[in-house]
C-alpha cells in the first residue's frame, strides 16, 4: 500500500480559457494534517472538487489511498468531506439528515446520535437544520464527513462560522482524528490556525502549488528577524543606521526596527546601541508566522 | 442504487411533503369522482371541458373508474411538481456534492431517485384510486347510476386496467418532471415550465389547431391515463409518449453524468 494518503501529478482544470487549477502536483502522507491554504480563487476548491469526483479534471493524474481519482468509486466509501460549507436539507432535522446520508452510503444508523454528540449537537439533533445557526451547521456538516469513519478527512473551511471555542473545539477534533490514523486535509483562511495543527502544507497562488512539504521546513526556509524597540522613539532611525552600517536588511515597521538575520546578530546589535547610548526596551529573535510567510510567497 | 432509493424515500417521507401531497390528491380525486355523479343532469356537463357523461355510459363496466381515470392527468401533474422538485432541489440546496461523495456513480443516484419517487407516485396513485371508486360507489345510487356491472368481471378488469394507465401516465409525467428538474436545476423554473406547458401552452395549441394534439406530450400522457380518448387513440398516445419520456431521460440523464457539480 501506498504511504501517500494523497498524491497528484500535475492535476489540471480549465473552465475554457480559463485556468482554475494548472499542473498542480503535491503529495499528502498517511496520518498527518495537511494545510491546504492559498488566497480567494486560486484553486483550492476546484482542486478538491477534483480529488472527490464532482469535477472532471483537464489533464493529470492522481491518486487517493492508492486508488486512481478516475475511480472515486473505489476510494470514496473511505473518504469524509466537507466541501464549501455544510449542505443539507433545510426541512430535515440534523438526524434525518445525517440518517438520509447514512442511508446512502450503507453505514448503520446507529452511528448518527454518537457523532452528533461529538460535534456537540446531541440535544439539537431533532430541530430542523434551518434553525440552525451556521456554527451548528458546521458542526453537522463535520458529523457527516465523520459518518464513513474515514482514513482520508477533507475539510474545507471547517470553522467559518464557529466561535473561539467552537474552532478549538474543532482544532482538537482534527488533532484527535490525526491521532487515531486519519489523514485531514483542510483549507483554511485562518493561517494562525493551520499553522497550530497542521504537519503538512499544500500552499497554492493563481491555480499553482508554489510549496508542499512540511510546514516546520517551510518556516524554516524563511529568514528570521530580530525586532528591537528603543526606550525613547527618537532613536528608532539611529537603531536602523546601525544595523544597516552592519550589512543588515532593516527597516522601521509598527514602532521597532526589524533586521533581517538570524539570533546570533541579536548580542552584537544590542552593544552597538549600548555603544551609541541607546537604551533597548526589547529585543527579540523571531521567525515569521505562516500567515507572514503566506503573504510573502502569494504576494497577498 | 437501493441505498440511493432508501435515502430518498426518508426525504419524501417529510411530514409536509407526504401529507400535504396525499391530502391534495385525497381531495381533488373525492372532487372528480363526486362531480361526475353530482353534475350527471347539469346542462354544462359533467365530464372534462363540459363533456356530457350519461347513466347509460356510467352503467359501463368502466363506469365505477371513470372519475379514477379523469384525475389521472392532475395526478400526473402532481407528479411532475413532486419529481421536479425533488430533483432540482439538490442543486440548489447544493446536497449533490454530498450525495455523488457517498454513491460516486452518478447513474445510480438518477436510477435510486426515480425508483423511490415510483414507490411515491404508486401510493399516490392506490389512494386516488381508492378515494376515486369509493366516492364512485356511494355516489352512484343517489344518481341513479346503475353499478351492477362494475362488480362484473369486466368490471375488475377495467379497474386493473385503469389502475395501470394511470400509474404509467403518473410515472410519464414524473419522468418529465424529473427531466425538467435536471435541466433546469432549480425547483421553481422546472415547476413554472412544465405547468405552463402542460395546462397552457397545450391547451392553446390544440385550440389553434386541434390535430396538434397528437404530438404534445402532456395530451398523449394524459391520454394513456383514460386509457385513450376519442382523438386520441391509446396505442398512439403509449408510443408517443414513450417517446417524449425515453428520449428526454437519456438527454437529461447525459447531461447529469457529465456534468461538473461545482454548486
Amino acid at each position: 500500500m501506498s504511504e501517500l494518503a494523497i498524491s497528484v501529478k500535475d492535476l489540471t482544470k480549465n473552465y475554457g480559457a480559463r485556468v482554475a487549477v494548472s499542473h498542480a502536483t503535491f503529495d499528502v502522507p498517511y496520518g498527518t494534517i495537511c494545510g491546504f491554504v492559498g488566497p480567494n480563487g486560486s484553486g483550492k476548491t476546484t482542486t478538491i472538487r477534483m480529488l472527490l469526483g464532482l469535477v472532471r479534471t483537464t489533464g493529470g493524474t492522481g491518486e487517493i489511498l492508492g486508488e486512481s481519482i478516475t475511480h472515486p468509486e473505489k476510494y470514496l466509501p473511505k473518504v469524509g468531506a466537507m466541501i464549501e460549507g455544510p449542505a443539507f436539507y433545510p426541512a430535515l432535522s440534523g438526524k434525518e439528515n445525517l440518517n438520509v446520508l447514512a442511508a446512502l452510503g450503507g453505514f448503520s444508523k446507529e452511528r448518527v446520535q454518537p457523532l452528533l454528540e461529538k460535534v456537540g449537537l446531541g440535544d439539537r439533533g431533532n430541530s430542523k437544520f434551518k434553525t440552525y445557526s451556521l456554527g451548528m451547521k458546521q458542526r453537522l456538516g463535520i458529523a457527516a464527513a465523520l459518518l464513513p469513519n474515514p482514513k482520508l478527512l477533507v475539510l474545507d473551511e471547517p470553522t467559518n462560522g464557529l466561535d473561539p471555542a467552537g474552532i478549538q473545539e474543532v482544532r482538537e477534533l482534527i488533532r484527535d482524528l490525526a491521532t487515531d490514523g486519519t489523514t485531514v486535509f483542510v483549507s483554511s483562511h485562518l493561517l494562525s490556525e493551520i499553522e497550530m495543527i497542521s504537519e503538512y502544507l499544500v500552499m497554492l497562488r493563481e491555480g499553482k502549488v508554489i510549496f508542499y512539504g512540511k510546514t516546520a521546513e517551510l518556516l524554516a526556509q524563511q529568514q528570521p528577524v530580530i525586532v528591537a524597540k528603543s526606550k525613547r522613539a527618537t532613536d528608532l532611525k539611529k537603531l536602523l543606521k546601525i544595523a544597516k552600517n552592519s550589512g543588515h536588511s532593516a527597516s522601521i515597521i509598527a514602532g521597532a526596527v526589524h533586521v533581517i538575520s538570524d539570533s546570533s546578530f541579536a548580542a552584537e546589535f544590542n552593544e552597538l546601541a549600548f555603544d551609541a547610548g541607546i537604551t533597548l526596551s526589547s529585543l527579540n529573535a523571531v521567525l515569521p508566522t505562516l500567515e507572514e510567510t503566506f503573504f510573502e510567497m502569494t504576494g497577498e | 442504487m437501493w441505498h440511493v432509493a432508501f435515502s430518498e424515500l426518508r426525504k419524501l417521507r417529510r411530514p409536509s411533503l407526504f401529507l400535504g401531497t396525499m391530502g391534495a390528491v385525497i381531495f381533488f380525486s373525492g372532487l372528480f369522482s363526486s362531480l361526475l355523479f353530482l353534475l350527471i343532469d347539469s346542462p354544462q356537463g359533467n365530464g372534462d371541458r363540459g363533456r356530457m357523461i350519461g347513466r347509460e355510459i356510467l352503467a359501463l363496466p368502466t363506469g365505477g373508474v371513470r372519475g379514477f381515470a379523469s384525475v389521472g392527468s392532475f395526478l400526473g401533474i402532481i407528479a411532475l411538481c413532486v419529481f421536479a422538485a425533488q430533483t432540482a432541489q439538490e442543486y440548489t440546496y447544493g446536497t449533490l456534492r454530498n450525495l455523488l461523495v457517498r454513491q460516486p456513480s452518478r447513474m445510480k443516484i438518477l436510477i435510486g431517485k426515480l425508483a423511490a419517487m415510483k414507490i411515491f407516485a404508486i401510493i399516490m396513485v392506490i389512494l386516488a384510486a381508492l378515494v376515486s371508486i369509493s366516492a364512485s360507489i356511494l355516489l352512484a345510487p343517489r344518481a341513479k347510476v346503475n353499478t351492477d356491472l362494475w362488480f362484473s368481471a369486466a368490471g375488475k378488469s377495467a379497474i386493473l386496467e385503469t389502475f395501470v394507465n394511470v400509474i404509467i401516465s403518473v410515472i410519464g409525467f414524473g419522468i418529465v418532471g424529473m427531466i425538467l428538474g435536471l435541466l433546469f436545476r432549480s425547483p421553481i423554473s422546472a415547476i413554472s415550465l412544465g405547468v405552463l406547458w402542460l395546462l397552457i401552452v397545450e391547451n392553446l395549441l390544440v385550440a389553434v389547431k386541434s390535430n396538434t394534439e397528437k404530438w404534445l406530450p402532456g395530451s398523449n400522457l394524459s391520454a394513456i391515463a383514460q386509457g385513450g380518448t376519442p382523438t386520441l387513440e391509446y396505442k398512439h398516445a403509449l408510443i408517443v409518449g414513450a417517446a417524449y419520456v425515453i428520449v428526454g431521460a437519456l438527454v437529461a440523464a447525459g447531461l447529469f453524468k457529465r456534468r461538473d457539480v461545482s454548486n
